[in-house]
C-alpha cells in the first residue's frame, strides 16, 4: 500500500478545488442557518445561478465573461424572492419544503431540451471560460506549489482566485456577524416574536439575509464552474446541498472558521478513504475467509459508508463541529 | 385596605387623576395615551375579544384582570399588531396605531413582554439588551461592514444596557448566556430589554407568573419606578396581591367584554366581577379577604 500516495492526495483535497467552493456555499448557508436559522435546503440552486450566469454570457448573450457576474446577482436575487417573498412569513420548515422543491425545479428547467438554446440542455455549456483561462499567470501544464501541496499551473490559479475569495467573503460576513446587524438576525434565528416587538422588520432581515447567502453561493458555483470549465445541470443536485451542509454541521455552525475548515476535513476525509480502498482492492478483492468484503467496483458506495461513519463518530464526540461552542449548543435543549 | 405605604408623586398624581373618573366599563380618562374603539377578534365562531371602548390613563398603572380565556392576551396580541383584528381602531399618543405593523410598535413608543419568557437564548444578557434599542446605524447591512459608523452608537448603548442591567440587579449576569438564566431572571431581563427601546407605554403579559416571592416584590418596585419616571404601564395579571398592590386602575374583562373598570378598591366591590371569578351566586370570598 502506497501510504505517501495516499497522504499527497489527502493533503491535495484538504486545499483543493473542491473545498474551496464548498467552503463559499458553506460559508452562505451558514449566514442564513447558522446565524439566521434560514432552513435553506436549496443552496445548488445558488450555486447553478452563479454558474449560469457565467455559462450565459458565451451560450445566450454572446457578451464578455464579466457580464457573468452581474447576470448571476440578477439571478440569485430573482430566486431568493421568488422563493423568499411567499415563505419568509411563515415558519422555517416552509422555507425549507420551497428552497428543496425550487432546486429541483431549476435544475430540471436548465437541463430541459426546451431551453436547449438558452441554458445548453443536458449537456451544459463549456464555451465561457476562455478569456478566465487567459487570465491565468501560471503555466498550464506546468506543476506548481510545495509537497504534498502540488497542483497543475490552471488548478493553482483557481485555487487562487476559490481561495482568495473565501478569504474575502469570511472577512465580510465575520464582519457583519460582530456588528449590530448579526445581533439581530442572532435574535431572529432564536425568536423571532421578541425581535419584532422590539422593533425590528424581521422579515426584511431575512430576505438580506437569504440573498447574502444565496451570493455566497453564488461565488460558489462560479468557482466550480470556471475550475471544471464547463457547466452540467446535475452537479446542481439536492445531494450537493446535503453534502455542504454535513460539510458546515461538521466544522459548526454559526462559526466563520467552521464553515472553512469543515468543507476542508470533508474533503479530506472522502479523498482519503476513496484512496485508502482503491489500494486496498487494486490487485484483488479484499477476502477474510471465504468471504469477499469488498471489491473494485464496490469502492465507490463503501467509500460513502467509511465516510458516513466518520461523520457520525465525529458528531457523537464532537455534536457542536470542530469550531462550535458546546455550551451554546446545550442551551437548546431549554 | 390598611394602606400605610408612602406614595411617590407619580402615584400620587396617578391616583388623583383616576380620582374623579366613573367606575364604568369603558369609562374615557382625563388624559389617555391608548384609546381603543370597537377591537374585535374572532377565532371561528368564537369571539375571542369585543371591546368597546377602553381608556388607558397617562402615567398610570393599570392592570389588565380577568378569568382564563377572558381574552386578555388577544387583546394584546391584537393592540401590539401580533394579531389582525376584525375590526376596530385604537390610538397611541394620538397615532392611529390600527394599520401599523408589529415592528413598527416599539419604534412608535408601545413595547410589550409576552407570558412566555422570550429571552434570546444563544445571546448573552448583554447582547440581549442591546438589540432592544432602537434606531441602530449598524442595524443596516452596508453599515455594519464599517464598524466606525457604529462603535460610538454601540458605546452609547452599551452604557445604557449596563445602567439598566444593574438597576435590575443583574449587572453581574451581563456576559452569561441569557439561557443560562432563571425563570424569573428571564423574567427580568425582558423587561429590562423591553425598556432598551426608551418606551412611553409598556404592555407586560403577566410579569409575575412562575416568579419567586422575593423576586416578585423587587418587580414590584420596578414596575413602579417606571410609573414614577413617566412612563404607562399596562399589565396583565392573576396575582391578586400584586394587582392591589401596585395598580392605580383595574380593568375587568370575561368572555371577550371589558365588564368592569375601577381604582383596586372598587374592583374589589363590585359584584359582576365576583360573578365572572366564580360564577354567578358564588358567594364573595375572592376579594374580602384582602379588607
Amino acid at each position: 500500500m502506497d501510504w505517501i500516495r495516499i497522504f499527497e492526495n489527502t493533503m491535495r483535497a484538504f486545499a483543493g478545488v473542491d473545498a474551496a467552493y464548498f467552503a463559499l456555499a458553506a460559508i452562505g448557508l451558514n449566514v442564513q442557518f447558522g446565524y439566521t436559522g434560514l432552513l435553506n435546503f436549496g443552496q445548488a440552486a445558488f450555486m447553478a445561478c452563479g454558474a449560469y450566469g457565467l455559462g450565459l454570457t458565451s451560450q445566450y448573450f454572446n457578451v464578455s465573461f464579466w457580464w457573468g457576474i452581474p447576470i448571476a446577482m440578477v439571478l440569485v436575487i430573482i430566486l431568493a424572492l421568488l422563493v423568499g417573498i411567499p415563505t419568509l412569513r411563515l415558519r422555517a420548515d416552509y422555507l425549507a419544503i420551497v428552497t428543496i422543491a425550487t432546486a429541483e425545479l431549476v435544475r430540471l428547467v436548465v437541463r430541459s431540451v426546451k431551453f436547449k438554446r438558452i441554458f445548453g440542455g443536458s449537456d451544459g455549456i463549456n464555451t465561457f471560460s476562455n478569456e478566465f483561462r487567459a487570465l491565468n499567470p501560471f503555466q498550464p501544464s506546468a506543476q506548481y506549489g510545495i509537497w504534498p501541496f502540488r497542483y497543475n499551473g490552471y488548478t493553482m490559479f483557481t485555487l487562487l482566485v476559490g481561495w482568495g475569495l473565501v478569504v474575502m467573503i469570511a472577512m465580510f460576513v465575520w464582519l457583519l456577524m460582530r456588528s449590530p446587524w448579526g445581533r439581530v438576525v442572532k435574535a431572529i434565528r432564536e425568536d423571532e416574536d421578541a425581535v419584532r416587538s422590539l422593533g425590528k422588520n424581521i422579515y426584511s432581515y431575512k430576505m438580506q439575509s437569504l440573498i447574502i447567502g444565496g451570493f455566497c453561493g453564488m461565488l460558489s458555483g462560479m468557482v466550480f464552474a470556471l475550475d471544471r470549465g464547463s457547466v452540467q445541470p446535475d452537479n446542481y443536485s439536492r445531494d450537493v446541498t446535503f453534502y455542504i451542509l454535513t460539510a458546515l454541521v461538521l466544522g459548526g455552525m454559526a462559526r466563520v472558521m467552521g464553515s472553512i475548515v469543515g468543507p476542508m476535513m470533508f474533503w479530506g476525509l472522502y479523498v482519503f478513504c476513496d484512496n485508502f480502498l482503491r489500494q486496498l482492492v487494486q490487485s484483488a478483492p479484499l477476502r477474510v475467509g471465504g468471504v469477499t468484503i469488498i471489491q473494485s467496483t464496490q469502492v465507490g458506495a463503501v467509500n460513502y459508508m467509511l465516510v458516513g461513519l466518520g461523520l457520525i463518530l465525529l458528531m457523537a464526540k464532537r455534536p457542536q463541529g470542530v469550531f462550535g461552542n458546546r455550551q451554546e449548543m446545550a442551551l437548546d435543549g431549554r | 385596605m390598611a394602606d400605610s405605604r408612602i406614595y411617590s408623586a407619580a402615584a400620587l398624581s396617578a391616583r388623583a387623576a383616576l380620582a374623579g373618573v366613573e367606575p364604568e366599563p369603558g369609562v374615557l380618562k382625563h388624559d389617555s395615551i391608548l384609546h381603543v374603539k370597537g377591537v374585535e377578534r374572532h377565532f371561528g365562531g368564537i369571539t375571542a375579544v369585543n371591546v368597546d371602548q377602553l381608556d388607558i390613563q397617562r402615567g398610570s398603572i393599570t392592570a389588565l384582570i380577568g378569568p382564563n380565556g377572558a381574552g386578555k392576551t388577544t387583546l394584546f396580541n391584537v393592540l401590539t399588531g401580533f394579531d389582525p383584528p376584525d375590526a376596530g381602531k385604537w390610538q397611541f399618543d394620538g397615532t392611529e396605531m390600527s394599520k401599523v405593523s408589529a415592528h413598527k410598535m416599539a419604534v412608535k413608543g408601545m413595547v410589550r413582554t409576552f407570558q412566555l419568557t422570550k429571552s434570546l437564548t444563544k445571546l448573552s444578557v448583554i447582547e440581549n439588551m442591546k438589540l432592544g434599542a432602537i434606531d441602530q446605524v449598524g442595524e443596516s447591512w452596508w453599515n455594519a461592514l464599517f464598524p466606525l459608523r457604529w462603535k460610538a452608537q454601540e458605546a452609547i448603548v452599551e452604557k445604557r444596557a449596563d445602567e439598566l442591567l444593574s438597576r435590575f440587579t443583574m449587572g453581574h449576569m451581563r456576559d452569561e448566556y441569557a439561557g443560562t438564566l432563571s425563570g424569573g431572571q428571564r423574567k427580568l431581563l425582558e423587561m429590562a430589554r423591553a425598556l432598551m427601546t426608551q418606551p412611553r407605554l409598556v404592555m407586560l403579559d403577566e410579569p409575575m407568573a412562575g416568579v419567586n416571592p422575593a423576586l416578585k416584590q423587587s418587580l414590584n418596585e420596578h414596575i413602579r419606578s417606571l410609573r414614577d419616571e413617566g412612563m404607562t404601564i399596562l399589565f396583565i395579571e392573576h396575582d391578586m396581591d400584586m394587582v392591589h398592590d401596585i395598580s392605580d386602575w383595574v380593568v375587568v374583562m370575561s368572555e371577550g367584554r371589558i365588564i368592569a373598570e375601577g381604582t383596586p378598591a372598587q374592583i374589589s366591590e363590585n359584584t359582576s366581577v365576583i360573578e365572572a371569578y366564580l360564577g354567578a351566586h358564588q358567594g364573595n370570598t375572592m376579594f374580602e379577604e384582602k379588607h
